[in-house]
């Protein structure tokens, strides 16, 4: 934010407080109020005064904001000027004569402890004709927008669907594009505009215990939506319907202990399409306890490098971290990192970190890098082997060793480097499910799935795949990918693919 | 007398086309198993020299990124396949111009080219394959391949390829792409 910045981002900051009191005074009587004025100079307040129920304002307030000139002549008409252009106005008389063209007014000017007041509607009906920038009066948020600027109106709609889903949506009139972060606390959705027109708190707090306590405005374009202590997870979709963008939070939560679990879900009243269901999570699950998580590269071995400097190894430390904090808050599963700090780490001990600890599932993550600069998007590996490696793996089985004490026991050989071929079609599974995740979130390569012959997912006794976040090689994608943004949303979806597999392994589950 | 004498030169000489013979047929596998003969290798950017040639394909960058493509091209002859293999392998790693790009790092020369009796290629290159790659899973493939696949499809006698650096077996080039077995051919890499 720079120092032009400061007054405005403190100025929108009061016409959002502003409008949420407003919101909040609404249902009193009379309301006593102000006009807040947004421009690209900041924000000005005019107050509101109440005539026979109509909103008045002062024509001294309008004539200071928009630099007019009042002439009141001997018979009592009222002629205000700007730039040349006139309005006049009589008084007992809801007209007005804006260059020499009657406009209706809802109320004649009136007259109140020696000024004039003006119908709030003045502004709309007759200034607006004459004054040089857009003049853009929404009278139920009590908000004048001064010239083109991007406010665009804010409503919310939050619905329970089941005992562990519900669904909230937020419609931006006139579209406006948003990015949807996790935060630890919240989930934030930030619109790129230059202020949110939006009562606040934008929907009452929630009953508790909730999936969400509360969906508020945190500052001039940022929704904060308040995670309770029952949310597990999200998706969120955008879509234009009709003149607004919608964004679709859909949300999971856990499952109530005392929730009756074979009520059927209530029919969803939405009235846009949304996207696919999601799971719920908590749901019971199989022996699905312990997730390997590989943050490529570290230490000398930097990987790819981006052309400002910014390192795969770096990168896909960050995310790791991300990825275990995630799944370790919300499923309350082990996470292991093969690396949590920048050190090299050998090939081998990647994966028998992983098999050691009996690992469910091994993620390595990855940053691409490309001869070709434009080469964009994210990509899934799983591992490939030839036919003769597969022939040798399947020949591999159980032998009778002996055992101490005696007698003797089958145990079962994996031969190291061909471990993953017992896991195979699982791993391409789980691929299918990240995929998915990944699709409408992040940039995608044109072939999303591949097989490749990958040294660290040969010897991972469990289901494995290695993922491409990314083009570091790419400038404008390596911009992305170092992002806040990106991090996150990356490490959400791989969150939500475990989830998925997860459950697909579970009694009943399929993939 | 002069007869027996002749005979027995005759004889002499039979014995040593014979055996001349032998060496001969054995040659390719026998010299290849020498000392690498790095001049044997044109260089990369000199012309390839007069005489006769055979189409091979090479192998390049195809302008998404994602894949490999095809291109025709004229080199020398070799005699023998791993003269012939040696030569497909220094046609292939040769500095290209634009629109071309090459997946094989700049400065990367060939060491020597072996061939096993079982289809086995083994193409030593030097320390800048690793050194100058600039790293990623797909960038790694598309150098191995491009190497394997130069040499699978164009010598029907080549049925894997295992790419050493600078005389050694490595694990991979820079951390992805197993490099501890000869690769088959594959064409999913090409466009």
């Amino acid at each position: 934010m720079n120092a032009r910045e400061i007054p405005r981002f403190f100025a929108v900051t009061t016409l959002v407080l502003s409008l949420g009191l407003a919101a909040a005074l609404s249902s009193q009587s009379p309301p006593s109020s102000s006009l807040a004025v947004l421009s690209r100079e900041g924000r000005r307040a005019i107050p509101i005064t109440m005539v026979a129920d109509q909103e008045f304002v002062a024509l001294d307030d309008l004539t200071t904001l928009f630099q007019l000139t009042v002439r009141e002549d001997a018979l009592g008409a009222i002629t205000v000027s700007y730039k040349g252009k006139t309005i006049v106005l009589t008084p007992d008389q809801a007209l007005a004569s804006v260059s020499g063209r009657l406009v209706s007014l809802p109320a004649p000017p009136s007259r109140t402890n020696r000024r004039w007041l003006v119908p709030e509607d003045f502004i709309s009906r007759a200034l607006a004709l004459v004054y040089d920038a857009k003049l853009d009066l929404r009278k139920p948020s009590r908000l004048l927008i001064v010239g083109d600027m991007r406010v665009p109106r804010l409503t919310a709609r939050y619905e329970t669907l089941s005992p562990s889903t519900a669904r909230l949506t937020i419609d931006a009139t006139p579209r406006a594009q948003s990015t949807v972060t996790q935060e630890t606390e919240h989930l934030t959705v930030k619109f790129d505009v230059d202020a949110i027109d939006a009562a606040s708190p934008l929907l009452p707090p929630q009953p508790a215990p909730g999936i969400v306590t509360g969906v508020r405005i945190v500052d001039p374009t940022t929704v904060a939506v308040d995670l309770g202590p029952r949310f597990a997870g999200f998706r969120s979709t955008s879509l234009t319907v009709d003149a607004a963008q919608r964004v679709v939070l859909d949300l999971v939560g856990l499952v109530q202990s005392d929730a009756a679990p074979s009520q059927p879900p209530p029919p969803s009243p939405t009235t846009a399409p949304g996207p696919p269901e999601i799971p719920a999570f908590g749901q019971p699950a199989s022996a699905f306890h312990t997730i390997a998580i590989d943050a490529g590269h570290g230490g000398e071995d930097e990987g790819v490098h981006s052309a400002d400097g910014a390192k795969e190894k770096d990168l896909t430390l960050t995310v790791a971290r991300r990825v275990k904090n995630i799944i370790e808050a919300r499923l309350g599963l082990r996470v292991l990192l093969t690396r949590d700090d920048d050190r090299n780490v050998p090939m081998d001990e990647r994966t028998a970190l992983a098999n050691n600890n009996k690992a469910d599932l091994f993620i390595s993550l990855h940053a691409n890098g490309s001869m070709r600069r434009t080469t964009t998007g994210a990509a899934i590996f799983c591992a490939e082997f030839d036919k003769d490696a597969a022939q040798a793996a399947a020949t591999g089985g159980a032998e009778r060793l002996p055992t101490f004490g005696g007698g003797s026991r089958d145990i079962e050989m994996v031969l190291w480097d061909l471990a993953q071929t017992r896991h195979l079609t699982q791993s391409e599974g789980f691929a299918g499910m990240l995929e998915r995740q990944f699709h409408d979130r992040v940039p995608m390569a044109s072939r999303s799935i591949d097989r490749a012959p990958l040294r660290v997912l040969e010897s991972a006794n469990m289901p494995a795949v290695l993922v491409e976040l990314g083009y570091l090689t790419n400038p404008e994608q390596a911009k992305l990918l170092m992002s806040d943004v990106f991090q996150n949303t990356a490490a959400q979806a791989i969150f939500e693919a475990i989830v998925r597999f997860r459950e697909s392994l579970a009694p009943g589950g399929t993939q | 007398m002069i007869s027996r004498r002749a005979l027995t030169i005759a004889a002499l000489a039979t014995v040593a086309v014979v055996l001349g013979s032998l060496l001969w047929m054995r040659a390719p596998r026998i010299t290849s198993r020498a000392t690498p003969r790095a001049a044997a290798a044109p260089s990369p950017t000199a012309p390839a020299p007069p005489g006769r040639k055979i189409k091979a394909r090479l192998f390049y960058v195809a302008d998404d990124g994602m894949r490999l493509t095809a291109v025709e091209r004229d080199i020398a002859y070799g005699e023998g396949a791993t003269e012939q293999a040696r030569e497909i392998v220094a046609a292939q790693i040769a500095p290209v111009v634009e629109p071309l790009v090459s997946a094989v790092p700049g400065g990367t020369t060939l060491r020597a080219v072996f061939l096993t009796e079982g289809g086995e290629a083994y193409v030593d290159l030097s320390r800048e394959l690793v050194s100058a790659h600039p790293g990623g899973t797909l960038n790694e493939l598309l150098t191995i391949y491009t190497i394997v696949n130069a040499l699978t499809v164009n010598l029907p006698a080549v049925t894997a390829v295992q790419v050493l650096v600078d005389g050694k077996e490595v694990d991979t080039l820079a951390g992805h792409v197993d490099l501890r077995q000869p690769l088959a051919k594959n064409l999913n890499w090409v466009q």
